[in-house]
């Protein structure tokens, strides 16, 4: 019988088989931010732990609030600071070279397919889009990762998704994500990893698979995971150049990481996405979707680009296309957070930082900032924004607030009428 | 090994995120005690009003709800918030993975049971104790209203989940076999 991605990677991995139906597998890489590690941090030290598996598995990074906006962010950073410090941990990123983790991490080649990697945050399954495992787990798991280099899962069933069709102008990626996840529900995929496939997901740069797989979560999914072939070995290409003798070598290694076809899936589903029009959510789930027409003209007060789902240059360019030589709605505020410190001298380069603060958008340092209400754009009461991020939680921007999630593309209409609007009317 | 059960405290709703459970803002605290006066903070009922400092809440050692519960972020800090308010059980129709994987990890329990039966735990009037025999994997559901029967209903628990609650957590199961 054949295997799908996922079923190779887990026995590529298996250290251990504790129950028929759960595997404990060896990591190759533990990914740490300040928010979920200083708690494991501490837990170890207090019971006399405080050992790393393999200082060059872990990758550290101070992203969700940076710089420190009151003391107890400034300690959670500090523990983060002092334990990579003693433990040698090379890869660690503060102020300066750091950014939101999902972005970094990528950008510096860490991920390769065929990998595991876990990290203590939901959005980890972003990283699939490299052919890896990859998954959000608790604070107990990520302990126990960085102790033994080692996570239990239960061997996950694979729901394969094959997205075909022409997409028009002015629809990408996180259209489909949404459009998906309106179809399968918050809870459709638990306990399984989507498989993105198809002529559309094979065209699509990383950036785009990126999106897909980072919103995997928000139907439930242990993870989302693209095959990774000639896009995926172009964007690794300069980590890995001293591996292979060339592209072609590296795409037809990776191709070991292929779903055999006569794997077998949960389920299965296809999208025709020729007639998809840019989608927005309502309401407080992110399966919760509707056409942009469908809410065309609600007010908003705030529009929030960045984050792990948007933040890439291809957002920035995507958002920037729409604001040039316009400027922001009265009332509204617009605000910019590239992704990672690379993406936002790349948007220097190009001059569209200029077109960003030409329209009126403040432009944050890189952190995950507003995306979950802890700094740096928090909502009040009653107000609403236009977010690129990826949930829509009732209190998820700040209490009483409404987020509607959509595109880089659809949030920059957003800022320059102050209405929710179509951007296929602006960009035209 | 640790006890389950007690008084029960029922919330009739789907898809309860880890931001109603324990809003973010909480989570740049670094100690498990100070999330207590917080948990199920930003909880919203449809048409009624949910106090999370109410009696029924406030004594509760079991969390009976609906589908999906513990779904978006991967916060621990949901299951501590239950633990550091005494709540080891929380009985549900299902789970998001990594919210039921956090609980087993921390060596408490997270019980799936079946919509029929969790309908009749709902109309059970009074208040409600429940108990659980992780052997036969049952709960059995006792009301103090007069002329009200005991229910049992019961659940399936993989060995690797039972294993992991027998030795106290992730942690310490790793810590033994690794
Ligand atoms: S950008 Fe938002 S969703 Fe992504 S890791 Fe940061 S807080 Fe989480």
């Amino acid at each position: 019988m054949g295997q799908t991605i996922t079923e190779k990677i887990f026995a590529a991995h298996k250290r251990d088989t504790p129950a028929p139906d759960n595997m404990v597998l060896d990591l190759d890489v533990i990914m740490c931010h300040e928010i979920t590690t200083p708690i494991a941090i501490m837990d170890l030290v207090e019971k006399g732990m405080d050992r790393v598996c393999d200082p060059t598995k872990i990758k550290a990074v101070i992203d969700h609030v940076t710089p420190a906006k009151d003391s107890k962010t400034a300690t959670q950073a500090k523990i983060m600071r002092d334990w990579a410090a003693r433990h040698n941990i090379q890869d660690f990123f503060d102020i300066g070279q750091n950014g939101v983790c999902h972005a970094l991490f990528p950008e510096k080649g860490f991920i390769r397919p065929g990998y595991t990697v876990i990290m203590g945050d939901s959005h980890t399954c972003t990283h699939g889009a490299f052919g890896a495992f990859a998954a959000g787990v608790g604070t107990t798991d990520l302990e126990v990762g960085i102790l033994k280099g080692v996570c239990a899962f239960r061997a996950p069933q694979s729901l394969k998704i094959e997205v075909t069709g022409t997409l028009q102008p002015g629809v990408v990626a996180k259209d489909i994500i949404l459009h998906i996840i309106k179809q399968l529900t918050v809870n459709g995929a638990t306990d399984m990893v989507i498989e993105f496939c198809g002529p559309v997901i094979t065209a699509m740069n990383m950036s785009s698979r990126m999106t897909l797989c980072n919103m995997a979560v928000e139907a439930g999914a242990t993870s989302g995971v693209c095959l990774p072939d000639e896009v995926t070995a172009q964007y690794l290409w300069p980590f890995i150049k001293d591996e292979y003798d060339s592209i072609e070598a590296a795409i037809s290694d990776f191709s070991k990481w292929h779903s055999d076809a006569d794997a077998v899936y949960a389920k299965e589903l296809s999208v025709d996405v020729t007639d998809l029009s840019p989608q927005v959510t309502y309401g407080y789930r992110p399966d919760n979707v509707k056409d942009v027409a469908e809410l065309a003209g609600t007010k908003i007060d705030q529009v929030y680009i960045g984050s792990c789902t948007n933040g890439r240059i291809e957002d920035v360019r995507e958002a920037a296309a729409i604001l040039k030589g316009k400027v922001v709605a009265p009332g509204v505020r617009g605000i910019l957070t590239p992704a990672t410190p690379g993406i936002y001298s790349q948007a220097l380069e190009e001059g569209l930082i200029k077109i960003f603060m030409d329209s009126g958008f403040c432009v944050l340092n890189p952190t995950c900032g507003a995306c979950l209400g802890m700094s740096s754009g928090v909502l009040a009461e009653g107000e609403v924004c236009a977010s690129t991020t990826n949930r829509n939680f009732n209190g998820r921007m700040g209490k009483g607030g409404m987020v509607h999630l959509m595109s880089p593309a659809s949030a920059a209409a957003a800022a320059v009428t102050g209405v929710i609007t179509d951007p296929r009317q602006l960009s035209s | 090994m640790k006890r389950f059960g007690g008084q029960a405290a029922f919330i009739n709703r789907d898809d309860i995120n880890t931001d109603e459970i324990i809003p973010a803002k909480y989570l740049t605290e670094i100690t498990k005690t100070a999330l207590k006066p917080h948990l199920l903070e930003d909880l919203h009922l449809e048409g009624q009003i949910f106090d999370p400092h109410a009696d029924e809440i406030q004594k509760a050692n079991v969390l009976v709800t609906g589908s999906n519960f513990g779904c978006g972020s991967s916060r621990e800090h949901a299951v501590w918030a239950l633990e550091v308010n005494d709540i080891n059980l929380v009985i549900g129709k299902s789970f998001a993975r990594i919210f039921r994987q956090n609980m087993f990890n921390c060596g408490i329990l997270a019980i799936e049971l079946q919509q029929a039966d969790l309908d009749a735990l709902f109309a059970m009037p009074g208040i409600i104790t429940i108990s659980v025999d992780l052997e036969q994997e049952t709960i059995t559901a006792v009301s103090d209203a007069p002329e009200t029967e005991t229910r049992t209903c019961s659940f399936t628990l993989n060995s690797f989940d039972k294993q992991l609650v027998a030795a106290g957590g992730w942690l310490n199961f790793a810590d033994q076999n690794y």
